[in-house]
């Protein structure tokens, strides 16, 4: 083998080889900017959107996604029929683009926009050929336009690869094409997520967060109305970017504050208050797994994308995931609980706002186990991305204010609490707490250093006062996938697994600013890192405000019985979504018991079976037939026997070898549906 | 009871040729097209239900099985007909006036380009680009018999010999 540099020529300058993947990051290398709607590069290569193309000598033109770089290859990026083609593209993705631009959430922030407005398209010569297809808006947390996408795929690829979920792909063909969820079902009706990471990657505004701006400013206008709000550590940190006069990864929490007091939001507090109150519940509750031999591995529930995730794909996982909810519906539950006697206003006047990295927050704050009284804990969730755009509409120049601090009690947290922005955040901040409590020493240095970092999957072993601790972090849902597989082959054991859905955490959910930069998300999480730094208290334990707390309004400890039952929560069995299904019964109450039992296909008598039919002679002899929907799901998946089983409403009810066993925990689970 | 268990039966029935299916094709995801096809043949068309539970079962995505049943025209997620009609409109039929023979069918199926299935399911009616057999212009083919220069009068024999049949068979039961 010869040492010696491998190089190609890209517009007669030499240019080293040094392993990328193709030509196109070749050339970026070289300083010239290919414009590309569907080259993304933590997705595979597509090639379908032909902008990125380049003039090989010898071969002719050709995609630089999708050619490998070979050494004495004479490259051109830009020739006259090259411009040609580049332009017509744009022109005819524009000719069936629905061109509301001024209008598009995505104003100003459009790669079309953008690469039209670089190529000089000044006009399009072909005829406008928009399909009027309607917009699905039956998502909590988003919005699909089909007239405007320009079929690159890019949410298609992020949702199968880096999440391994699939709620999107390509139907039909041709002129026909589109992206759909699955049978053109609506989003809310399919496995997504919610996580948004889709809407960070569509080139347009074709996939876009749901917007609840309007409310919002309504019930800040509305003079009865006692507006508070949290918000999110990941917030502060990519704010900033949306509003210029920052650097990227800057912590903007005080200027922030005075922002929104402008804005009119009449108290502004820290979610990471209540993510210190998080940690006080879910170590407490890993301690007592630990300690009474209970559901080993813990995993955390702070991400709404994962709890989604795991109750659709892993249903026998949920007795695994802590019951402590999330810090947002942590913050919403101590919010409702406290703030009308604090600040004085009737519990129907106070609304409550979340500013959240994250669209799956807006499904999270919408469940109705996170309500009382038909009011919801939190009312509105606002992005990061909504409360930019109301800091512009306002003109305020946030870079131009005078800092201020959060409001107190809720505005009060360690150094714990802001970290949960960034992937292994929860993770350091849960071992800051649980390793002093079972070593019973302070400890000191405070740091979890090998939670840090974006690599796929992070793990170590603790050794602390004799006992061993195997803890995992994953970020990303395919990572995730990949873990708990692992997990489920005896692979790997781990105690305590943090995850998050979004590749970095909630630093780059999919409510926040989208970023070029390749750096995005490290830059991010430094800036919590920092402030984690410069916090005179950084182990949750030590916020003596989150104590008071719990003094006043929690029974005075975490895990006591009125933490459990508004700081805790239990999960839904969504497993049996794409199952075949047969109705057995059918009741006409629109808010009819939902009862479905799994039948597995693969063993010639499914207990199942016998199951379902002694679950509908028991409804009917109580005389309930009339209030109750049963259905028969099908399944052929190898542990459908061993796992899925019976849910009655959102009960879980795993399946016993003995039938009469489940039968009974069935009769049980259905008696207490209706004597609620 | 009893009743609950025959209805699942009957489901449980109808899948237990899809898991001869799956089987045979080792549950691959590589093999998502010709599964299809083999369930597509014993069911004639693939309904929502079969879709999910193909992709369930392989571990695909159901929003990936839907786009290659939509993407292939040979797949279809509407009921067909016992009889499939497949009426050639390449080059030479379409000279030799084939859509005079579509008309037909419409008429006596009571069929449009909209709705191309009886609502006894016995009948579907699809125009295809060649069958290959252009020397018989027009042709078509209901099932895997070949009908060469056909004629709207030779159609409606063809059709009413089909219910005939059909009738007979069902007194015989």
């Amino acid at each position: 083998m010869s040492e010696e540099k491998k190089t190609l020529f890209v517009n007669n300058r030499e240019i080293e080889i040094a392993g990328e993947r193709n030509l196109l990051e070749l050339i970026r290398k070289a300083g010239i900017d290919i414009p590309t709607f569907c080259y993304h590069s933590e997705l595979s290569i597509y090639g379908a959107c032909r902008l990125c193309l380049v003039d090989v000598k010898g071969r002719g033109i050709m995609a630089s996604c999708s050619t490998r770089p070979e050494p004495g290859m004479v490259i051109f990026t830009d020739t006259k029929a090259i411009r040609n083609m580049r332009k017509i593209n744009v022109e005819l993705l524009l000719a069936s683009h629905k061109r509301e631009c001024p209008s598009c959430q995505r104003s100003a922030n459009c790669s079309l926009q953008d690469i039209a407005r670089k190529l000089g398209v000044h006009e399009v010569r072909y005829k406008q050929t928009v399909k009027d297809l309607p917009i699905d808006d039956s998502s909590p947390s988003l919005v699909r336009d089909p007239n405007k996408c320009v079929l690159c795929g890019d949410c298609v690829r992020v949702c199968a690869e880096v999440q391994s979920v699939g709620a999107l792909d390509f139907a039909c063909r041709g002129s026909n094409a589109r992206v759909v969820p699955a049978f053109d079902s609506k989003l809310a009706e399919v496995e997504c997520v919610n996580c948004g990471q889709c809407a960070q990657v569509c080139p347009t505004g074709a996939i876009v967060a749901k917007s609840n701006i309007d409310q919002v400013w309504d019930a800040i206008y509305d003079p009865d109305k006692i507006v508070v709000a949290q918000v999110a550590p990941a917030v502060r940190v990519a704010l900033g970017e949306k509003l210029g006069g920052f650097g990227m990864g800057e912590n903007v929490a005080r200027k922030m504050v005075t922002a929104m007091k402008i804005l009119g939001f009449d108290e502004i507090y820290d979610t990471c208050f209540a993510a210190d109150m998080t940690i006080f519940e879910e170590a407490t509750e890993f301690l007592d797994r630990v300690g009474n031999n209970g559901v080993l591995p813990m995993f955390t529930s702070c991400c709404p994308g994962w709890v989604k995730f795991a109750e659709t794909y892993y249903p026998e996982l949920l007795p695994n995931i802590s019951t402590t909810r999330s810090p947002q519906a942590i913050f919403g539950s101590v919010a409702r609980k406290t703030l009308p006697t604090r600040l004085g206003v009737k519990p129907e006047n106070l609304v409550v706002v979340s500013v959240m990295p994250c669209t799956a927050k807006k499904f999270e704050a919408q469940l109705p186990k996170f309500s009382q009284d038909g009011r919801p804990d939190v009312d509105y969730v606002l992005t990061t991305n909504e409360l930019a755009q109301m800091i512009q509409s306002m003109g305020i120049q946030m870079n131009e204010l005078e800092p201020s601090a959060f409001d107190m009690p809720l505005g009060f947290s360690t150094g714990g609490g802001v970290i949960f922005g960034a992937t292994g955040g929860v993770m350091e901040a849960a071992l800051r707490f649980a390793v002093e409590k079972i070593s019973g020493d302070p400890i000191s240095p405070i740091d979890f250093k090998m939670t840090r970092g974006l690599a796929p999957r992070k793990e170590a072993t603790l050794e602390v006062a004799g006992k061993k601790l195997r803890i995992a972090v994953v970020h990303g849902l395919g990572n995730a996938r990949k873990l708990i597989e692992e997990m489920k082959a005896g692979k790997v054991v781990y105690d305590f697994v943090e995850v998050m859905a979004c590749p970095g955490g909630c630093v780059a959910g999919g409510g926040q600013p989208i970023s070029h930069d390749k750096d995005f998300r490290q830059k991010r999480a430094a800036g919590l890192y920092d402030t984690d730094k410069g916090r005179q208290v950084q182990k949750p334990q030590d916020n003596y405000w989150v104590d008071k707390c719990y003094a006043e309004s929690f029974g005075g400890r975490p895990g006591s019985h009125e933490a459990h039952t508004r700081l805790h929560t239990h999960y839904q069995n969504r497993s049996q979504l794409f199952d075949a299904k047969s109705p057995i019964l059918r009741s006409k109450k629109e808010d009819a018991l939902p009862i479905c039992v799994t039948i597995c296909t693969k063993q010639s008598h499914c207990p199942g079976q016998e199951l379902l039919g002694r679950v509908v002679a028991f409804v009917k002899e109580k005389n309930w037939a009339d209030s109750v929907n049963v259905d028969a799901a099908f399944s052929s998946r190898p542990e459908a026997d061993g796992t899925i089983s019976v849910t009655v409403g959102d009960v879980v009810i795993p399946r016993n070898d003995s039938v009469e066993v489940t039968f009974s925990e069935v009769k049980r689970a259905i008696e207490n549906a209706f004597s609620r | 009871m009893q009743e609950t268990i025959e209805t699942t039966q009957a489901m449980i029935d109808h899948l237990a040729a899809v898991n001869k299916i799956l089987e045979k094709n080792h549950y691959s995801e590589g093999r998502l097209i010709p599964i299809l096809q083999e369930v597509q043949a014993v069911y004639k068309y693939l309904s929502k239900d079969m879709i999910s539970y193909v992709a369930t079962s392989i571990g695909v995505p159901p929003s990936r099985v839907y786009g290659v049943a939509t993407f292939y025209a040979h797949f279809s997620m509407q009921p067909k007909g016992k009889y499939i009609i497949k009426l050639c409109d390449g080059t030479a039929c379409h000279v030799k006036k084939s859509h005079s023979i579509l008309h037909a069918l419409y008429e006596k199926l009571k069929l449009s380009d909209e709705k191309r299935t009886t609502d006894d399911l016995l009948f579907t009616i699809e125009t295809v680009s060649c069958l290959g057999a252009c020397g018989l212009a027009p042709v078509m083919l209901v099932n895997d018999s070949v009908h060469g220069q056909m004629t709207p009068d030779k159609t409606d024999e063809i059709i009413d010999q089909i219910l005939a049949e059909e009738k007979a068979a069902a007194a015989n039961l």
